[in-house]
């Protein structure tokens, strides 16, 4: 009989191989649900996680677009993963990434079409500070009355979808745009563009935004003294309480700071790939940076490397509609059973399978 | 020297190819992108049943692909770039937040040609094709106007553009000439396809009285809540009698085989160039359901006369007198709404209540 034995630490090796195995655990049942439906199991499973990497004919526009995709995803799951790790629950990043958006695109509209080099850094500013004064709705509530964070973010984020739909609809709709709704499109504005940086790397600005977060957060939590704080109110409440860590402190800067990156997310993918603010602009990228965070495992460097394998999947998956005509519910299901396969895979980080029946303690 | 000797190769590779298409030789491949799922039974279900026939006629000598929910924005320039770059030939864009998109790909991809449905923008390489849907919304607002008794009108309506606006005023007009007392209440989704919103919406206007519920946007689900609820409906882009047997007073369909199968056998035949198409009910691009049995005679026999005189071109939906929203004048007795006019149509007619949402 196998039953599952506590360890006495989590095991460091069996953190590694988990995604591994993840993995290898998805293609096999993701093989198969292919393979019911009548496709190739092993060509769908080479187009989704092979083809936009390596494939001659694609790749070499796919690999930068990984980047973008991931850029957005990895920026926001910074920010989340620092309130994860104090217990501040932060779910409204993407009402964050909206008036990050607006704020940001907001400040460009309003200098077209004067061209200076000074407007795209306003708009970073505008847009980083819009994020984090959203985030500050939910942390002053919850300072001053002890209002639960989670549900004050969620609900603030459909307040964000409705500002966004009367901005394109009226303050910052293009007004050459014939009557419909939209925005300029700022990547036609070069001072309030957020082009690529080099061109065919897909890299933008968001993408060395992104880079630059993950290192910053790596050292906050490994060296800084509040990066500690924050892990030990995370951990223990009282104990954080007692080493003289201020609560309030540390829901403002977990939320000030998630909401500033989840902000600056939102500029640069509305003066870069999106271009504008349009009434559906919001693309979930705050939800899904959430399953980002927690794939990463609140690391840094987690964070990073689950950014780019969900990019991975989204534009394999495209690629897997394209190519094979899988529907998008299978490609959804398998996107689920990969996050399902490493979240239950961790079963083994911290218990150890064994063989036999239990000693008695 | 060298680099000639290369450049003369590669003029002469592409001629080849060139002629290898026009001859037949290659498959015409051709890409089909949805905003919606292909199984929403309305929008995106009829440009993939547009899709199937073109499989049908050219059989072997196309290859099409499509990718079904793709969102308007960026993701939609990724998977336009992602065809493109697998060798299609033709590729539709069908729905109009793909405009940008399209347009950005295109000039990347001169020798592709791109199809956008209901934009405005287009290029050497980018025509645009709508439908004149609110023909079919004239005759149906006419129905509308004779078969509620509470003269409340639902109107579920997805987003603020002119198409859709076109719509409500063509609904409108042709409703409160028939039925003067008649309402409309517009509700606004801010989606294309969103079962549950739509749901919600359309049990929001019956609780407010409406006996008679229009939808633009995609899903049945506004149908299947009109049956339940044992009112009348009418079907968006599809034939939605399935989910509304005994709700459904008829459905605008909306038939894009003909031009699909016209724009891809332009493009094997070398003769495609860039145009913009708006057909209506006379080519058969916009039909209507057969009309149910609910629907008394007498106003079954108007509806098909109206259409009739729609489509022989006697009768156009917007002739005035019309006045504006705000009581000014905006069409003079007898006179015809030009096709600008129609195409950016951003205000409301007389009588319609409410605002449009800025």
């Amino acid at each position: 009989m196998i039953r599952l034995e506590k360890r006495k630490q989590p095991s460091q090796v069996w953190s590694y191989l988990t995604p591994i195995l993840a993995v290898i655990a998805t293609m096999i049942a993701g093989g198969i649900m292919f393979w019911i439906l009548g496709k190739n199991p092993f060509e769908a499973i080479r187009i989704i996680f092979w083809d936009p990497l390596f494939n001659t004919q694609f790749a070499s526009y796919s690999r930068p677009q990984l980047l973008v995709k991931a850029a957005p995803l990895i920026l926001i799951a910074i920010g989340l993963s620092l309130g994860f790790r104090a217990g501040v629950w932060n779910i409204g990043a993407e009402g964050q990434y909206v008036i990050g958006a607006i704020c940001g695109a907001a400040v460009g509209l309003a200098f077209y079409p004067m061209e200076s080099f000074i407007i795209f850094p306003l708009m970073v500013l505008a847009g980083a500070f819009g994020g984090f004064l959203w985030a500050m709705i939910p942390a002053l509530l919850k300072i001053a009355f002890r209002t639960n964070e989670i549900l004050v973010s969620l609900l603030l984020v459909y307040v964000a979808d409705q500002l966004l739909a009367s901005m394109a609809l009226s303050t910052l709709r293009n007004p050459d745009g014939g009557g419909f709704p939209g925005s300029r499109n700022l990547q036609q504005y070069p001072s309030a563009a957020n082009p690529e940086l080099i061109a065919g790397t897909g890299a933008h600005w968001g993408v060395v935004a992104a880079l630059i977060a993950v290192i910053f957060a790596y050292i906050l939590l490994a060296k800084h003294k509040l990066g500690f704080q924050i892990k030990l109110a995370g951990q223990s409440p009282r104990a954080a309480h007692f080493a003289g860590v201020n609560t309030s402190v540390i829901i403002v800067v977990c939320l000030g700071l998630s909401g500033l990156l989840a902000g600056l997310a939102g500029l640069f993918e509305v003066a870069g790939p999106a271009g504008q603010i349009s009434i559906d602009f919001a693309s979930n990228y705050g939800f899904t940076a959430i399953i980002v965070a927690f794939l990463g495992r609140l690391h840094p460097v987690g964070i990073l490397l689950a950014g780019l394998l969900m990019a991975l999947t989204y534009i394999g998956g495209e690629l897997a509609q394209l190519m094979l005509g899988i529907p998008l519910a299978a490609i959804q299901a398998f996107q689920g059973m990969l996050l399902f396969f490493l979240l239950a895979m961790d079963v083994l980080t911290d218990y150890r399978p064994v063989i036999g029946k239990a000693k008695v303690v | 020297m060298q680099l000639k000797t290369i450049l003369t190769t590669a003029t002469m590779a592409l001629g080849l190819a060139t002629a290898a298409l026009a001859d037949g030789h290659e498959k015409t491949k051709v890409g089909f992108v949805y905003v919606g799922p292909v199984g929403d039974f309305g929008w995106s279900y009829e440009h993939n049943e547009g899709r199937l026939a073109v499989m049908e006629e050219f059989g072997d000598s196309v290859e099409t692909t499509f990718v079904e929910s793709v969102p308007e924005g960026a993701d939609a320039e990724r998977v336009l770039t992602q065809m493109a770059l697998s060798g299609h030939d033709l590729i539709f864009t069908t729905s109009f937040g793909y405009m940008d998109a399209t347009m950005n790909v295109a000039a990347k991809f001169p020798d592709v040609k791109f199809e956008h449905a209901t934009g405005y923008k287009r290029a050497d390489n980018v025509s645009t094709y709508g439908a004149r849907f609110y023909e079919g919304r004239a005759v149906i607002g006419h129905i509308a106007g004779k078969m509620t008794e509470t003269n409340k009108v639902g109107y579920i309506a997805s987003y603020p553009i002119p198409e859709v606006i076109r719509g409500i005023n063509s609904a409108y007009l042709h409703a409160q000439k028939v039925n003067p007392d008649v309402e409309f209440n517009v509700v606004w989704v801010y989606s294309w396809f969103d079962p549950a919103k739509e749901a919600d919406a359309a049990k929001a206007l019956i609780e407010q009285g409406a006996d008679v519920i229009m939808q633009h946007t995609d899903s049945t689900a506004p149908m299947t809540i009109a049956e339940e609820a044992g009112i009348v409906a009418f079907g968006q882009a599809s034939d939605m009698k399935n989910f509304g047997p005994n709700a459904q007073l008829t459905a605008i369909i909306d038939n894009w085989a003909p031009y699909y199968i016209d724009r891809v056998r332009a493009v094997k035949d070398g003769t495609w160039s860039s145009m913009d198409t708006w057909d209506g009910i006379a080519p058969g691009m916009v039909e209507l359901a057969p009309i149910s049995d609910k629907v008394p005679a007498d106003v079954k026999a108007e509806a098909e006369a109206m259409a009739a005189a729609i489509a022989a071109g006697d009768y156009h939906p917007f002739t005035g007198p019309i006045n504006k929203q705000d009581g000014s004048a905006w069409l003079a007795e007898g006179e015809v709404a030009d096709d600008g006019t129609l195409a950016g149509m951003n205000f409301y007619i007389e009588g319609v209540q409410g605002e449009i949402p800025n």
